[in-house]
């Protein structure tokens, strides 16, 4: 039995937006698989709810005139993974999303929610990272487009403010068209698990040099985090073993994992520093076939 | 012939289509639910509390302490009762306690209208306590200043030792080489899907009827009239359906408290029913052990010493105790039959969640020790795996040295030879070069296990079975053993046909238990109902038989001794194609006729008393990637020796899911305590990592069939033994790969790199 002190169901995003304004203690609830979690251990913020499951305009993924790939905040997992526009252009996503819990999950488990409950481990974190994304919040104020990395700012917490509801994510064509990517999720389990480590790269070769390099990682601080320091060293290096060798030692610099009970940090940065090796050159790899 | 064929489970479509009712699948008008205020320290006292805010919320209809409770002090283990006052369980328990021993530990309980009324009573209950050292490490618990979990027992439940075989030191003197290793497991949780649960009510003025997901109903009986100085005629459990057990609930938990709280609340229905988080901690866990093993071994690599001490922690009660590694102990002692056997045992409390029976009960954690061992004997001689348990392990006609008697039969040679067959071994250790290097490597492991068919010599075994003629000609079959998943309704059902000689779909099997009508049978647990309760149907259906054919030969004149029973008809015994007349007309004959016959029954009541040994091995195939820590199983396969298989399928899924549990507990499971505070910090499916479907690779499972003397059937246990011998072989194929000696479980990533950066490989 839930807690449940309020509840609302939303038809459209200005009528979310209203009553998100009206009751300043509610939370936009969309497939509700992290707010559920909550509320069956009684935490109480969590209590009023206004439902955009059914926010229809929040469903859907286009791609604009200009190549700019427009992914609605109420995509499931398994929306994406039909998505073709999302298959054939930026299928990292897809790498991410489709290792989220199991398929029951990921039915109803949208993409907004992922991002917008802020955990440091959300699987499609680090492929948006990588792929430079911008969020677009809709508010009793207008509208506002942030990047994604700032739109993090902490644990839980992410920069959505009062009446906010996250319309939708926004990917750059240039942030995707010759580029290459790849996401790999390091966990316990092959299923309904949560990430130990979570690493996605993205690459852009030209003549046999990065013109582009992304890290991003999950669970290897409080937020996802891209590697600026690393992803800075790689720009201009030819893509071979060298630069493999090179983040490989470089990549902690840029991260801060932690030491818990679920795993401690020297273990923690085994893993990294290998997925960064592993994950790169897979992310290189797809580079040299699609040429 | 029913018996050996794959026929249908009876209860598999009313599970798979949801119509199988589980306890909480009835209600009951007004029916009320309660919920356990647990402490929250791990060892202290509880000095005040104040329940009067609560009593006060609307919705409640009780608020009860450990003020309330009978100052009865009881066991829960589910074992028999025992004759012997040496053998009976430790009675360390009230209904609720002001003692806390462990962090949850039940100290008052509220019954409410609704499960969100009663959380609020929780929280508006005032407690305060005095705090003690939690008593977690070992050095701690048995150290001299050490707080009494219990009063008296200096936190040592009980200890015991034993030499069987020979002498030790005699023995010593003759080993070329003495293998030393130390091993420890860990605390795994049973995680059957259906929690515990459990309602009561009463429907006279002094009777109590429980309904609740138990392995043992007739025992829930017992030990509910002792917690409640109640004579167990007033009580009566009912089993309906149930979720899994896995030895978790052959502990009786929530009986006692539901039957007191409709006591005392003049007889409403009230439900207990634990959500997953309380019952990770509330119910049981496995014990875990440490382990230390020497083998002493002559100079052709002949086992001639298997000396161990073992000490095995209980947590805050004592529950099935010490029982758990001194069954571990005596079990596993028939894998290497011809060596001494030397053992030490204890087993310690410790302010953590009790452990109590979980599957194969204490057999996978010793067994993990001794094939550990086993291994690095092997390999000090450089000799193959297979080849040195070929050369050790047990045959048939080789005598236990504890109970002196014969092993009459042992599949367990048989069973190395296909395993090895089945993975390749010899093509594989051909193949793959012996200095392996790079980052990915792979490795071959076996491990052999042994275990019981019951629990005799140690308990009673009693078994009872009811068939009843219908008037359609089919039988009824009530058993007092409980189908809890692992098929043994269609077990029992198969071997009734077979001995009635009817067909299978005309047994009716009584699923449910209920303890006013169905005959008396201790329940499930010790891998014993197919070959315990087996007899007792076999000899019921004797009986049945007997009576229909001697009504049969009322009816048509005919000696008895002429016909038989074959399929629907009773027919002539020399040449069955000549049907005289079919069941059908015998019963409705003896229900309806004016002048003769009547209800046609048989019931039947036995106690074995044999405890044939099953044996077998696993043997694996796996890549080790060495930078991720991480494990891959290409193949693995078990191979056992349960005497003649009753039903194929069904015991294909035993294996399977007793291989599934085994991989959990070797690469994935462990309840995680901090050692500071005695909190669990993993109590939940998320963090407790149960393998998926995903994490299992195909399983694979064969059988070598001995013809088991002591059983009508041939059949010898199944039930526990899938379980047992996945964490040793894993263990050792990852040796087999990477040279590093990984003793401690689970095998997890984390685990393995500490072990790879000890060992220099990252
Ligand atoms: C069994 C299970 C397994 C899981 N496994 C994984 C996993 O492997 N990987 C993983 O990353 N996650 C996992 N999760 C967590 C969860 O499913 C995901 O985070 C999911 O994407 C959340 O989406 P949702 O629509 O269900 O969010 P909700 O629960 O509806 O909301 C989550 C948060 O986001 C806010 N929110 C939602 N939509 C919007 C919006 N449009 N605008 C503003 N705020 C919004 C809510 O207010 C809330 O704070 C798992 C959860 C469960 C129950």
């Amino acid at each position: 039995m839930f807690d449940i002190n309020s509840y609302h169901k939303a038809n459209s995003v200005d009528e979310a937006i209203a009553l998100l304004s009206q009751n300043p203690d509610a939370i936009p609830m969309a497939g509700g698989t992290d707010i559920l979690v909550r509320l069956h251990g009684h935490n109480k913020k969590f209590s009023h709810l206004v439902d955009i499951h059914n926010v229809i305009e929040l469903q859907n993924v286009t791609i604009e005139n200009d190549g700019t790939i427009v992914i609605g905040s109420g995509m499931t997992f398994t929306g994406l993974a039909h998505s073709s526009v999302i298959r054939e252009n930026i299928p990292v996503l897809n790498e991410g999303g489709s290792s989220v819990g199991g398929p029951q999950v990921r039915n109803v488990a949208t993409v907004g929610g992922n991002i917008c409950n802020g955990a440091p481990s959300g699987d499609s974190a680090s492929p948006l990272l990588v792929l430079n994304a911008t969020v677009e919040l809709k508010g009793p104020d207008g509208v506002r487009h942030l990047p994604l990395y700032e739109f993090y700012q902490g644990p839980g917490q992410v920069d959505r403010k009062d009446g906010e509801i996250m319309t939708c994510l926004r990917i750059a064509p240039g942030d995707y068209k010759g580029w290459s990517a790849y996401y790999y999720k390091y966990a316990m389990r092959e299923a309904m698990d949560i990430a130990t480590i979570g690493c996605a790269a993205a690459c852009k070769v030209e003549n046999g040099k990065i013109a582009g390099l992304r890290l991003g990682f999950t669970v290897a601080g409080p937020t996802p985090l891209r590697c600026w320091r690393t992803e800075e060293k790689a720009s201009g290096m030819g893509a071979n073993e060298e630069l493999l060798d090179m983040v490989e030692n470089s990549v902690l610099s840029d991260l801060r994992p932690r030491d818990s009970w679920r795993a401690a940090k020297d273990f923690r940065e085994q893993i990294i520093k290998t997925l960064a090796k592993r994950v790169l050159r897979e992310a290189l790899k797809r580079n040299t076939e699609m040429e | 012939m029913v018996v050996g064929k794959a026929v249908q489970r009876v209860d598999g479509v009313a599970k798979v289509t949801g119509k199988a009712r589980y306890t909480d699948d009835f209600t009951m008008p007004g029916m009320r639910v309660a919920k356990y205020l647990r402490s929250t320290i791990s060892h202290g006292r509880v000095t005040f509390i104040d329940t009067s805010q609560a009593k006060a919320l609307p919705g409640v209809d009780g608020v009860f302490t450990f003020q309330d409770v009978p100052k009865r002090i009881y066991a829960t283990a589910g074992h028999p009762f025992s004759l012997d006052p040496h053998h009976m369980d430790v009675a360390d328990r009230y209904l609720l306690t002001d003692h806390v021993r462990y962090m949850g530990d039940e100290i008052a309980i509220v019954v409410a209208v609704n499960d969100l009324v009663a959380t609020k009573a929780l929280s508006l209950i005032d407690v305060e306590y005095e705090s003690y050292q939690p008593l977690v490490e070992v050095s701690d618990i048995l150290s001299k200043d050490a707080v009494e979990i219990h009063k008296g027992s200096g936190n040592i439940v009980k200890s015991h030792s034993f030499v069987a075989g020979g002498d030790l030191d005699a023995v010593k003197e003759e080993c070329d080489r003495l293998i030393k290793g130390r091993y420890k497991t860990q605390i795994v949780q049973h995680c059957h899907l259906e929690n515990h649960t459990a309602y009561a009510y009463m429907d006279d003025l002094d009777r109590i009827v429980i309904v609740s997901s138990t392995q043992i109903p007739h025992i829930a009986r017992r030990i509910v009239g002792e917690a409640l100085e109640m004579d167990v005629g007033f009580i009566r459990v009912i089993k309906p359906a149930i979720g899994g057990g896995f030895g978790n609930k052959q502990d009786v938990i929530l009986e006692p408290m539901v039957a007191f709280l409709t006591k005392k609340l003049d007889g409403i229905p009230v439900r207990l029913k634990l959500d997953r988080e309380e019952g990770m901690i509330g119910t049981r866990v496995r014990h875990p052990f440490d382990v230390k093993v020497q083998v002493g071994l002559d100079r052709e690599g002949t086992v001639k010493l298997i000396d161990f001490d073992a000490l095995s922690i209980t947590g805050a009660y004592a529950s099935h105790g010490h029982s758990i590694v001194s069954a571990g102990a005596a079990k596993t002692h028939y894998m290497y039959p011809r060596a001494v056997y030397s053992c030490k045992t204890k087993t310690i409390y410790s302010n953590i969640p009790a452990a109590g029976a979980m599957r194969a009960y204490g057999s996978p954690q010793m067994t993990f020790a001794i094939e550990c061992a086993m291994e690095e004997a092997a390999r000090s001689f450089g000799m193959d795996s297979v080849e040195f348990r070929l050369k050790n392990g047990a045959r048939a006609g080789d005598k236990s040295q504890i109970t002196k008697k014969p092993i009459m039969t042992c599949g367990l040679l048989d069973s190395i030879y296909k395993g090895k067959e089945l993975i390749n071994w010899d093509k594989k250790r051909a193949a793959w070069s012996a200095e392996q290097t790079g980052q990915v490597r792979n490795g071959l492991g076996v491990a052999i296990f042994s275990y019981g068919s019951g629990t005799y010599p140690v308990c009673v075994e009693p078994a009872s079975a009811r068939l009843i003629l219908n008037q359609d000609g089919s039988a009824h079959l009530q058993v007092g053993a409980t189908e809890i998943g692992q098929g043994s309704d269609t077990a029992l059902a198969q071997m009734a046909a077979e001995t009635l000689g009817f067909t299978f779909e005309k047994i009716h099997v009584v699923s449910a238990q209920d303890t006013d009508v169905t005959p008396f049978d201790t329940g499930s647990y010790a891998s014993r109902q197919t070959y315990v309760t087996g007899q007792a149907v076999m000899r019921t259906a004797e009986q049945l038989k007997t009576k229909i054919l001697a009504h049969a030969s009322v009816i048509t004149g005919l000696d008895s001794e002429l016909i038989t029973i074959v399929g629907d008809d009773i027919v002539i015994a020399e040449d069955p194609k000549i049907a005289v007349l079919s069941v059908r007309d015998v019963a409705i004959d003896a229900y309806y006729n004016k002048e003769r016959g009547g209800q046609i029954t048989a019931e039947a009541t036995y106690k074995v008393r044999n405890n044939p040994h099953v044996f077998g091995c696993t043997f694996v195939d796996i890549t080790v990637d060495i930078p991720l820590c991480r494990v891959k199983i290409n193949e693995i396969y078990n191979v056992h020796d349960s005497g003649i298989i009753i039903n194929p399928v069904t015991a294909e899924g035993q294996v399977h899911g007793g291989m599934a549990m085994g991989i959990g507990a070797a690469l994935f499971e462990e309840l995680m305590v901090d050692p500071d505070s005695g909190k669990i910090y993993n109590n939940n499916l998320l963090d407790y990592k149960v393998p998926t479907i995903m994490d299992i690779p195909d399983l694979g499972a064969a059988f070598i069939e001995t013809n088991e003397p002591t059983h009508p059937y041939g059949s010898k246990s199944l039930g526990e033994p899938p379980i047992i011998s996945q964490a040793p072989a894993i263990r050792n194929a990852i040796l087999d790969a990477t040279g590093v000696a990984i003793n401690e479980l689970p095998m997890s990533p984390k685990t393995i790199f500490k072990y790879f950066k000890n060992a220099g490989l990252i």
